[in-house]
């Protein structure tokens, strides 16, 4: 049983946010870029758990993008993917990523996607939906919890205020949030053989945009604060009440 | 013509985020003078569901049929779908909240639409094509974004439009999707609660720790004052790694984000990635005792202090201003 395992390419959780062309392009401008976090720690991690386990045969990393993916891809195997795939295009919007990953999902006989949950920088959590959708495949998302037992899978999904379990047969999409595995961090090993697992650079597939940003803008400069003293405590209760009308 | 909105129901309630939903979705069917249409799936109460003409609904497709009491997205999809295209909708809306993550995409693939994730406000709609605000990079920029589809679905974020209700009554209707059962394909096993507390994502008020509580056993001052303000407790991403509190209480940019009308942040310094998670809140309050933490730069009241000194003395001047008010 083959999983595939989509990653994204975003911003480091550091980086400053700025744009540029008259605020309607991002400004990569001094940023690092790092592999998606959830994608990383949690559905890549849990799919090698997977093999590792002998519930799955092989890992397969998937992005859609230029050769600026690559040392994502290539910390991808490191960490242990067996193989990698890149559409060798410009990720336009969420439905041309997903319809480049549902055609290879097609080709491959693969069964089971984990996607981690939305990417940090447009935080849209809609590709691993999307793929379902163009597949008619069951999914879940906000996973944390994933088992397999043959062709069965039960998972714990986020919900208002707890959880929920559920089980649905293969093939299937996950998108996954935190505690669904440990992460980890590649060791000298995974690194070295990252360099010779195999890479498959592909053509897309054209369809249609669908939407698209026609301009960013940042939030209005930041808050001033009032402080309040420690000794009179009943004054932030009043402004609360009185000024910001929130109790 | 008309602007149909996803709503689900819970516990034989309507979920708050899907009245707002509801509300957001009548306001753009009101501005684009079409009829605003709810579709609500599985067992509900006729009340209920025709108090959605309080916030505008016209009418209500429902289809009550038990096998949509638990959540199936691929089923849901497709009946859904179902009712846009009765209904000839143009503009689907759907709440941004942990359901709507997986239907919404799914929904605009079957409906060859355009879609926009955790929409912040009303859309522009102008010849066919719409434009529409949302927050990204973690709420650290916003963007525009165009939708040119025939069809467009809206997924808005949660607790970023306010429902202001009126007294109107929505008729309602029954709907027959034509699902057959090989069309739902998961099976429900069970719900776990997360005992006696607000859910965080649909709390209005926010309170949460950091490190500066220095562990666990000091929570009481946390849950306490959630308590009396009838509020969610939530944590900094340090104090859920060390397992002093749950990871599902994690605020921040690889947890949960929240917009509550007020987030109180009580020993965490406010580090960027945390306040990607709540600065989208209307009012924050930060309690710590370096001036320099940086969470104060991004918060509308600040005390510098000691939390042990001054949260017994916040919980009992609430409480004082409860009994008061």
């Amino acid at each position: 049983m083959k999983v595939l395992v989509p990653i994204a390419k975003v911003p480091d959780t550091t980086s400053k946010i700025s744009f540029v062309e008259n605020n309607t392009k991002f400004n990569t401008d001094g940023v690092t870029f790092i592999m998606n976090p959830t994608d990383e720690w949690y559905a890549l991690t849990r799919a090698i758990e997977l093999k590792e386990t002998g519930k799955a045969t092989e890992v397969i990393v998937m992005s859609v993008g230029g050769a600026d993916y690559e040392p994502i891809i290539r910390k991808a195997l490191a960490i242990g993917a067996d193989r990698a795939v890149r559409v060798d295009a410009e990720p336009v919007d969420a439905f041309f990523v997903a319809t480049q990953i549902a055609e290879y999902v097609k080709n491959e006989n693969i069964e089971l996607v984990i996607t981690g949950k939305e990417t940090i920088d447009y935080n849209s959590f809609q590709v691993g939906g999307m793929v379902a959708e163009l597949l008619d495949w069951p999914a879940f998302a906000l996973v944390n919890k994933l088992e397999l037992n043959g062709k069965t899978a039960t998972v714990t999904r986020e919900i208002e205020g707890g959880t929920e379990t559920a089980e649905a047969s293969l093939p299937l999409v996950i998108c996954a949030t935190k505690d669904l595995a440990q992460a980890r961090i590649p060791n000298m090993k995974g690194i070295m053989s990252a360099k010779t697992k195999p890479l498959q650079v592909l053509p897309p597939k054209q369809v249609e945009t669908r939407t698209r940003v026609i301009s960013y803008a940042l939030p209005e400069k930041s808050k001033q604060v009032k402080l309040v003293s420690p000794d009179n405590i009943a004054e932030l209760i009043r402004l609360l009440h009185e000024e910001a009308k929130v109790i | 013509m008309a602007v149909l909105t996803f709503v689900e129901v819970a516990d034989a309630k309507v979920k708050k985020a899907s009245l707002e939903a509801a509300a957001y979705g009548s306001k753009i069917a009101e501005t684009n003078g079409v009829e605003s249409i709810a579709v609500v799936l599985g067992e509900a109460g006729i009340e209920e569901l025709a108090s959605l003409g309080k916030v505008g609904v016209n009418r209500v497709l429902h289809a009550s049929d038990a096998r949509f009491n638990t959540f199936d997205s691929k089923a849901f999809a497709k009946a859904v779908s179902e009712a846009a295209q009765k209904v000839n909708a143009s503009i689907v809306v759907l709440s941004f909240n942990q359901n709507g993550k997986l239907l919404g995409p799914r929904l605009a693939v079957r409906l060859g639409a355009g879609y926009v994730p955790g929409a912040s406000e009303v859309p522009v709609t102008e010849n066919g094509t719409l434009k529409v605000k949302k927050n990204v990079f973690s709420g650290k920029a916003s963007a525009i974004y165009e939708v040119t589809t025939p069809i467009k679905v809206i997924a808005l974020s949660p607790n970023s439009y306010p429902v202001a209700k009126k007294e109107a009554v929505a008729s309602v209707e029954a709907f027959i999707p034509t699902l057959s059962d090989n069309d739902f394909s998961v099976r429900f096993i069970s719900v776990e609660k997360v005992q006696g507390s607000i859910p965080l994502t649909e709390a209005d008020i926010v309170v949460s720790g950091g490190r500066g509580l220095k562990g666990p056993e000091n929570w009481w001052m946390i849950e306490d004052l959630a308590k009396e303000m009838g509020a969610a407790t939530a944590c900094s991403r340090a104090v859920a790694d060390v397992d002093w509190r749950p990871h599902h209480e994690h605020v921040g940019q690889t947890g949960i984000t929240v917009r509550p009308n007020l987030y109180i942040a009580v020993g965490i310094s406010g580090a960027i990635q945390h306040l990607a998670g709540v600065n989208q809140s209307k009012v924050i309050v930060v309690i710590n005792n370096d001036p320099e933490a940086p969470f104060f730069k991004a918060a509308d009241y600040g005390i510098v202090g000691d939390a042990f000194e001054v949260m017994p003395k916040l919980i009992e001047e609430y409480r004082k201003f409860k009994a008061a008010h």
